[in-house]
């Protein structure tokens, strides 16, 4: 039988169908606003042999692009090595081992053999970010965790589901071991839910239109999508393109850690060198494979959206020169970092790597944190202890077509900020500022994007702050001439006493009594090209928006302004400009 | 009561290409249509010349029922009134931070422009705490100060927002007092008036919309009325609202934002309509035309309404309008080869201009048109009249070039593609519309309108499992019927955000009550005659610590808290498959709303009864071969020509002044006597 390429679309079309019903039954009756309004979750379907990826949903958090493939890959030869129960029918595996495919302890995965006639044709996996599972701080985020079961509850692959019905034994260690656990059944619940309507969903596919038919496509959509993305690799010129890209610090020693990346496109391939590296660090600033081969791949889909989520899409992609370094921790190094920081600088890497080459495609950095900000303790009013997050975005990175945006969300994420009013509602808190944190894009032909400028004040009772942020050190990656972003940052202010963390982004546990206030003021993104060919107007604007300075507009871009109102100094502009 | 029934009821609507309008004399039972180009810098204008084009005499019609796009174009393209912010300290750029997010999930570029730029946004102190409880009282001075501020640059409206005023609204009040004092000004919107819900974000763009579309939808309605009046008009205009309901043009700008949506609210009100009287109460509606198609869902009879529609990228409007979804593709939409040799359908399209090769405004890339135009489901000998002299090999050659020879098949392969495709990302976007509603579209008919909807509904149908399609009298011009029969309509919200184990029993019904009271005092006021008074409750729960709520429908106002657990675990386990008997459960919002219904309209001389003919045969216009999974030769029969009952087994075409309505091979069409096409998909029935 030969396939026509319309039934491969009507396939490929099918096949993304039933991973966007997945996502979309797991947002819809998921209790932890984490998946519910974030949409930190994501689930595909991946082949029984090798754990490859054959489809994802469309609407996944980008960070899981890559993972999950590795995470089921590792749970097939764990299975064919003897070293997990082999599955029945109906059986769903937990799993949220960072080292086994995985991210942070947080993103716990269920994967489903998916059965044919008597025979696992494929998996259907979801991963979801579990609000908490143990560990020292609420939340799992601790910025000086020195190994991983600091962080919280570490589960291999088990059965929580046996042929359809949740083990209560295995759930009750779980629950034992997590805060708030008397909600999780909702978010397990949901995340069995969703694998169930893929099943339901794929095997109607695969009754219309035939199980060889299907096999088949699935094997040609692996193969295209692999000649897919060779084509836009062609739109690299051969060559070898070099960047790098910081951490601040680990949160335990405080030291930068560096990514060097070389990319090398030689033929049909793009070669990630990420040789000599920083090796792996003491504090929870460490990846592991699955999340930096992911960053890699999210990272390329950025640049290149058109490229369809299937392994055949990564083939061309290699990965090379982290044994040793930071981006392939091990076994017990702690790892919260990964999803939320590291991945984004990774990706920072990637861009500054490939903007020279492909400039119209690729942004300056932008402001590449997830802006953790973390506030727990007792609320005497409510008579309760309470944990609050408060997540921010930063500016992005000027482009070839346009300044970046302001408060966008993280690189690898999707998840919009809270409202400050929920938030005041929720906690013993007073925001005194929600705003744009000024002078903070990069300076550029197109500028970057503006970070967020916040101060919060604890109003009664005790509470402890933590911080796990980063470009606190140095600020996101201007490109082509343009100027890095404004450096985020903290500052605490316990009575009239300014204190900044010594990491700079990064401390656990400052303790705040009531009217102590926290001022974060998060990344702006990188500029792009030469800010001497902005055109005048467009800083006059910014100024009159009080954006920036006059001062700043003559330092950073060479332009003078005079006047009440203000008005372009034609003369003393290209004049300065000229220098 | 003095009889107040209209006789000559008009329905128009400006779309972005056509004003569209009908109209209805209840008491000679006359119809007249007309469909004109919109003229969109003075709405007005295509307005009269759609009534001098159907024959209207002002003088003696009773009625307009107008719906606008104004708001909706003055807001997507950022054409607005000067107008200005007076906000908490701190807060001014709460509208232009938005929630921390991007236009789309991958790619880093995207761009956003705040309804109110930076330099009108101006701030006082003043602050209010999430309890309602004053931490810093209002500096009046502040406000005096910011109101000259903003009449010296030369605002014309003006937003007062501030933190938590959903909770206590007095600084707000007394803010647009003064301002008031100082400012004399019809266009002053707070914060709380439209939407008295936490999330600064969202209240305060559903605000800045409102204060910014104002004074445009104010002078529109002005030039419009004064252009009626001349032309001896002396009956009210009223006009529709995103809600499906309508208001009177002499208030309908104080709550401007409101009437954004309204073109796609009316269509879907003329299909519940329809469905409503000929017994089908469960429809998706599917609403294809050049270059986007939007979907809804109407249960009962009554459309889905949402309270958080979003109209373009972070530009949320939180007041209840009828959830009208657009799902993308239209006939403007390009198919190309990709470089892994499949074809795609989409997203990108030729829009109206140039528009797709048929067109003959100088498109070059085959569309979805276009295919329709290669497989002899539109009528070739149209591209007679247009402007270019676009032949059919002309596009066929354009289709196995592009198309065709990367795939490996001929221009009539390709083109059957291109539809296969297309029909299946439209099913599948439908499909993720009505699962993230909670239903299961083969539960529903299909109702399809707009150009191209009947064109495509039966393919679709089939794809979704769905076994009906419905096409109405004028799918062309459903819009501009919605008007006709639109009913007075005013929703409420109220949140409560109670547990259910310690709601006070009386709680619910007081809140229904006064809203009742509420809309009943609207609706009196307005000049209409109305049939009755329909109120509908329903409450908005959640399992404690979810986010997402669940509408659970009320048949009355005082249901007890042991039946609403009741209910709302019914609705959770019907929409999820998830049973969570353990946890408590939070009621959010009690929400009513509020319908003064008209009289029954008869839309069956929709299509004018005499032009009807005896036979089937003598409707037919002419044959043709048109592509299915292979050439058939095609009865092609005029819409207004069939006789009031009739069979068609597909395949078969059915044209018509204002769409196409293809039968496919298998399907069975029939009259339902009510001038409406049934389409039993497969023939069952």
């Amino acid at each position: 039988m030969t396939l026509d390429p319309i039934t491969l679309s009507v396939i490929q079309a099918g096949l993304q169908q039933v991973c966007d019903e997945m996502d979309l039954s797991f947002s819809r009756a998921a209790f932890s606003p984490v998946i519910a309004e974030a949409n930190d979750r994501s689930d595909g379907i991946y082949s029984a042999e090798d754990g490859s990826l054959i489809a994802q949903g469309a609407g996944g958090l980008p960070v899981f692009v890559g993972t999950m493939q590795y995470s089921t890959r590792t749970l097939v030869e764990m299975i064919r090595d003897g070293k997990v129960a082999a599955p029945k029918p109906g059986d769903i595996y937990i799993v949220n081992d960072p080292y086994l495919g995985g991210t942070h302890l947080m993103d716990v995965r269920f994967a489903m053999p998916f059965y044919r006639d008597g025979q696992i044709y494929c998996w259907l996996s979801n991963t979801g970010h579990w609000p908490d599972t143990g560990g020292a701080v609420p939340g799992g985020f601790s910025a000086s965790a020195t190994a991983v079961e600091q962080e919280g509850l570490r589960l291999p692959p088990v059965r929580l589901f046996k042929q359809g019905d949740l083990d209560p034994e295995i759930y009750s260690i779980i629950t034992s071991n997590i805060r708030v656990a008397d909600q999780r059944i909702g978010d397990v619940k949901a995340q069995a839910a969703a694998l169930l309507v893929g099943e339901q969903r794929l095997n109607e596919l695969m009754d219309r239109y035939g199980d060889d038919t299907v096999t088949q496509s699935i094997a040609e959509l692996r193969r295209r999508a692999a000649v897919q993305m060779k084509a836009f690799i062609h739109e690299i010129p051969e060559g070898i393109y070099t960047a790098k890209a910081w951490i601040d610090s680990d949160g335990v020693v405080n030291e930068p850690l560096e990514i060097r990346l070389a990319v090398c496109r030689k033929g049909d391939r793009l070669t990630f060198d990420f040789s000599g590296s920083s090796a792996p660090c003491a504090g929870p600033m460490n990846s592991v494979r699955a999340t930096t081969y992911s960053s890699v791949y999210l990272a390329m889909r950025h640049i290149f959206p058109e490229v369809p989520m299937s392994a055949g899409a990564f083939e061309p992609l290699e990965i090379i020169g982290i044994d040793d370094t930071f981006l392939d921790a091990q076994y017990p190094r702690p790892v919260s970092g990964c999803a939320a920081e590291v991945s984004q600088r990774i990706a920072e890497a990637v861009f500054a790597a490939l903007v020279a080459p492909l400039p119209d495609r690729v942004t300056a950095a932008p402001a590449g944190t997830s802006g953790n900000f973390a506030l727990g303790g007792n609320d005497p009013a409510k008579r309760r202890d309470f944990v609050m997050y408060q997540i921010s975005g930063g500016g992005y990175g000027g482009n070839a077509d346009h300044d970046g945006l302001s408060n966008g969300c993280s690189t690898i994420g999707i998840s919009k900020a809270p409202p400050v009013e929920i938030m005041e509602q929720a906690f013993p808190v007073l925001y005194h500022r929600y705003s744009l944190h000024e002078g903070s894009g990069g300076a550029g032909l197109h500028r970057g994007g503006f970070g967020l400028d916040y101060e919060v004040e604890l109003r009664r009772g005790a509470a402890r702050a933590s911080f796990v942020m980063d470009h606190g050190r140095f600020g996101p990656q201007g490109v082509l001439g343009g100027r890095d972003g404004e450096v985020n940052k903290v500052t605490v202010w316990r009575g009239d006493e300014a204190y900044v963390p010594e990491h700079l982004s990064k401390e656990q546990d400052i303790p705040l009594s009531p009217g102590d206030r926290v001022h974060v003021r998060t990344p702006g993104g990188g500029g792009y090209g030469d800010p001497f060919t902005r055109p005048p107007e467009a800083v006059l604007r910014d100024v009159q928006l009080e954006r920036y300075t006059a001062e700043q507009a003559a330092a950073l871009f060479g332009v003078i302004l005079k006047g009440q109102p203000l008005v372009v100094d034609a003369d003393a502009t290209a004049q300065r400009r000229s220098h | 009561m003095t009889d107040r029934t209209p006789g000559a009821v008009v329905g128009v609507d400006v779309g972005g290409t056509f004003t569209d309008l009908v109209e209805l004399d209840q008491k000679t039972g006359r119809v007249r249509l007309s469909k004109v180009p919109s003229t969109l810098d003075n709405q007005a204008y295509g307005v009269l010349n759609a009534l001098e084009a159907a024959g209207v005499d002002l003088a003696a019609l009773d009625l307009i029922v107008h719906g606008t796009t104004t708001t909706t174009n003055a807001v997507l393209e950022r054409k607005l009134s000067r107008t200005g912010l007076i906000t908490t300290q701190g807060f001014r750029d709460v509208l232009e931070l938005g929630r921390r997010t991007r236009p789309q999930p991958y790619g880093m570029k995207g761009q956003f422009t705040p309804l109110i730029p930076r330099d009108l946004r101006l701030e006082v102190p003043e602050r209010m705490d999430a309890a309602g409880l004053v931490v810093t009282a209002l500096t009046e001075e502040a406000v005096r100060k910011a109101s000259q501020t903003l009449i010296d640059a030369g605002c014309e409206s003006v937003v007062v927002h501030f933190l938590h005023a959903y909770a206590n609204p007095a600084h707000e009040l007394r803010a647009a007092e003064i301002l008031r004092d100082i400012w004399p000004n019809t266009h002053i919107t707070m914060g709380h008036s439209l939407l008295s819900e936490s999330r600064e974000f969202e209240r305060g763009v559903t605000a800045a919309v409102n204060a910014s579309v104002q004074p445009l939808l104010d002078r529109y309605i002005q030039r419009l009325t004064d252009e009626l009046g001349q032309g001896g008009y002396t009956g009210e205009v009223l006009v529709m609202n995103g809600n499906g309901g309508m208001v009177s043009a002499r208030r309908v700008s104080q709550e401007a934002a409101k009437t954004v949506m309204s073109g796609p609210a009316s269509g879907v009100m003329a299909a519940a309509y329809t469905g409503r009287k000929a017994g089908l109460g469960n429809l998706i509606t599917y609403d294809m035309g050049g270059t986007s198609t939007d979907v809804a869902l109407i249960r009962n009879a009554e459309p889905t309404v949402s309270n958080e529609i979003e109209i373009e990228y972070a530009m949320p409007i939180h007041v209840p309008m009828v959830d009208v979804r657009t799902v993308g593709a239209g006939g403007g939409s390009i198919a190309k080869v990709n470089p892994a040799g499949l074809l795609e359908v989409g997203p990108e399209s030729a829009g109206a201009a140039p528009g797709p090769i048929c067109y003959g405004r100088g498109g070059a890339q085959p569309t979805i048109s276009d295919a329709n135009m290669v497989l002899g489901r539109l009528d070739p000998s149209r591209l007679n009249a247009v402007d270019g002299g676009i032949s059919l090999d002309h596009i066929r050659q354009i289709f196995a070039r592009e198309l065709g020879a990367p795939l490996g098949l001929d221009a009539t392969g390709a083109a059957a593609a291109v539809i296969r495709i297309a029909n299946m990302k439209m099913a599948g976007a439908i499909r993720m519309v009505s699962i993230s509603l909670g239903a299961d579209p083969r539960d529903f008919a299909l109702f399809a309108f707009g150009g191209a909807g009947p064109l495509h509904a039966s393919a679709l149908a089939r794809e979704l499992g769905i076994p009906r399609v419905m096409v109405p009298p004028r799918p062309g011009i459903t819009n501009a019927i919605g008007c006709v029969v639109a009913d007075l309509r005013h929703d409420f919200v109220r949140t409560v955000n109670t547990p259910l184990d310690s709601l006070d029993s009386t709680l619910l019904p007081s809140v229904f009550a006064a809203q009742c009271a509420e809309g009943e005092a609207l609706i009196a006021k307005e000049n209409i005659e109305i049939r009755n008074i329909k109120r509908i409750y329903s409450v908005d729960m959640q399992f404690i610590g979810q986010t997402h709520l669940l509408r659970v429908p009320l048949d009355r106002p005082d249901v007890a808290p042991a039946t609403l657990r009741q209910l709302f675990e019914e609705a959770y386990f019907n929409r999820f498959r998830v049973d969570l008997a353990d946890i408590r459960a939070n009621v959010v919002n009690a929400n009513c709303s509020v319908i003064g219904t008209r009289a029954e309209l008869d839309l069956s001389a929709l299509i004018d009864p005499a032009e009807r003919r005896e036979t089937l045969d003598a409707a037919l216009m002419t044959r043709r071969d048109v592509f299915f999974d292979d050439w058939h030769d095609t009865p092609v029969y005029w819409r207004d020509h069939l006789p009031e009952r009739f069979r068609i087994e597909g395949p078969a075409i059915i044209q018509q002044m204002d769409t196409t309505v293809l039968i496919e091979p298998g399907d069975v069409a029939a009259a339902d006597g009510q001038g409406n096409i049934l389409i039993e998909i497969g023939g069952a029935a």
